[in-house]
């Protein structure tokens, strides 16, 4: 299997790592032909303003959002997962709307206010090791089906369809959990389209 | 239930390091140019009351920024804030954490407030970047509790030359350190005089255990992809971009340089028509004594 993660700026290294210890094959994306051959794409953590950015300048905005709506999937973490979502405190278009999820940046405040707790997994015994750095918050997961809350129930890891955000940062933490649902989503994406 | 939820972790410390990656960490010194980097692709800006080549020229004590500036950078922008302490001033480290900046810079551009020892890093919730010019001194700073390191370079030059020559320098101690064999782990920290778990750490990843930044001197697109190629993970631009005849343009074309630093077809795009760069300063006009990197220990 051959994952694309976004790679113009962020945490790159962790998804890539994580992938590769799941034996899959890893490509960068910076440039529309990186996309070529590519079944599934990671959107990172780092800072959402500098990602769009560079996202609009070399039209892999557009041309992601064309195939991401095509069926490709995908899985946002943090600014990720802003990037996919619709986002409620910034001007229309700043997010992709590909997930139909309500999402607000920063909203738990600057980085003193940054937290590890654990997530409550669907069908999972054990906790997942949550790590929020500036991250946003879902206030309405709208249609999509919540995979994992932190205690007190509040959503932090959605997914609709061939579509999965999450708020925290599994690529920062030695558990291959999330990463292993979204290669499953991947395969299960390519299994409906060849029946 | 309420969430029980941990603070201040080295975890969340180094994680805003590893978000900053590939990325580039503007100085300001005004809402409104705090608002220019956003605009142009800032990962971060550096609130500043000056910026290195304007201390450097007006000489007396650089001190932290007054809060009211830094505050006011806050308010304009979404981005990470960082602001500068003074090395060993743990009491301005306090400030700016109560005022909420998202990092600290104990930095060899202020005065320093104390020649033997370095903040304890560990001591705060707020995570520290630190200067290094050796693999010795970032292994110190990252003992002390430094979240992520960016060499020193010399500051406020325009001049990239320090900061490759601290770059080369780190990358070359840490090759060598990979193919060293365990009993003379030891003696090797001791000629560091950095904490033998990090020296050991070291060897068996070939990297820091914190992002490697690159800082002091970098005026262009080049110079910053120049940083990345020789192993930086990314760029503080100090007085490059507000020093020089368009600012906005060459932020921009400095955080495209950092994401496409190894493709020069890009480079050579980006680089066309920025105006003229910050003029800069030959490190050998420089007086020992006027020389910001020997700060610091």
């Amino acid at each position: 299997m051959r994952i694309g993660i976004v790679a113009l700026q962020g945490d790159v290294r962790e998804h890539q790592t994580l992938l590769e210890r799941l034996g899959v094959e890893v490509r960068w994306i910076r440039r529309e032909e990186d996309l070529q051959g590519v079944e599934g794409v990671i959107f990172p953590g780092g800072e959402s303003t500098t990602q769009r950015r560079l996202l609009k300048r070399s039209g892999l905005w557009d041309r992601l959002r064309a195939e991401i709506q095509d069926g490709l999937p995908a899985y946002g973490t943090c600014a990720g997962a802003i990037l996919l979502s619709h986002v409620t405190d910034e001007e229309e278009g700043y997010g992709m709307n590909l997930l139909p999820v309500k999402i607000r940046r920063n909203a738990w405040g600057r980085q003193k206010e940054s937290f590890e707790a654990p997530v409550r997994l669907v069908n999972e015994e054990k906790p997942f090791p949550g790590v929020f750095i500036r991250a946003p918050r879902i206030q309405d997961p709208g249609e999509a089906e919540v995979l994992g809350t932190l205690e007190d129930g509040e959503p932090v890891l959605v997914r609709k369809g061939h579509l999965m955000i999450s708020t925290f940062h599994p690529e920062l933490t030695e558990d291959l959990r999330i990463h292993q649902w979204f290669l499953k989503m991947v395969e299960e994406a390519y299994e409906t389209e060849k029946s | 239930m309420t969430t029980r939820k941990e603070h201040g972790t080295w975890r969340l410390k180094v994680g805003l390091s590893e978000m900053l990656r590939g990325g580039v960490i503007m100085d300001v010194t005004t809402p409104e140019q705090a608002k220019i980097a956003e605009d142009a692709g800032a990962v971060a800006v550096m609130a500043l009351e000056r910026v290195p080549a304007d201390i450097r020229k007006e000489g007396g004590v650089a001190r932290m920024a007054d809060p009211e500036i830094i505050l006011r950078i806050m308010d304009a922008v979404s981005i990470p804030v960082m602001a500068k302490v003074r090395i060993g001033h743990f009491v301005e480290a306090q400030i700016l954490e109560a005022l909420g900046v998202d990092f600290i810079d104990e930095s060899e551009v202020l005065t320093p407030a104390d020649e033997e020892h370095h903040i304890d890093k560990h001591a705060f919730t707020v995570p520290f970047v630190c200067g290094a010019r050796d693999l010795g001194e970032a292994l110190r700073r990252i003992g002390e509790g430094a979240a992520m390191i960016r060499t020193k370079g010399e500051a406020g030059t325009g001049n990239v030359v320090e900061a490759v020559r601290h770059m080369r320098k780190i990358q070359a101690q840490i090759r060598e350190l990979t193919t060293l064999p365990e009993e003379e782990v030891y003696a090797r920290a001791k000629e560091l005089r950095a904490p033998v778990e990090l020296v050991r750490w070291v060897r068996d990843h070939g990297r820091l255990p914190v992002p490697n930044f690159a800082a002091g001197g970098i005026a262009t697109p080049a110079d910053a992809a120049l940083m990345m190629q020789l192993g930086a993970e990314s760029v503080f631009v100090g007085s490059g971009i507000f020093k020089s005849e368009n600012p906005a343009a060459r932020a921009r074309a400095i955080v495209e340089a950092v994401a496409y630093y190894d493709q020069p077809d890009v480079l050579a795009r980006i680089s066309r028509g920025l105006g003229e760069p910050m003029k800069g300063l030959d490190i050998h006009e420089l007086e020992e004594q006027e020389l910001l990197q020997s700060r610091g220990w």
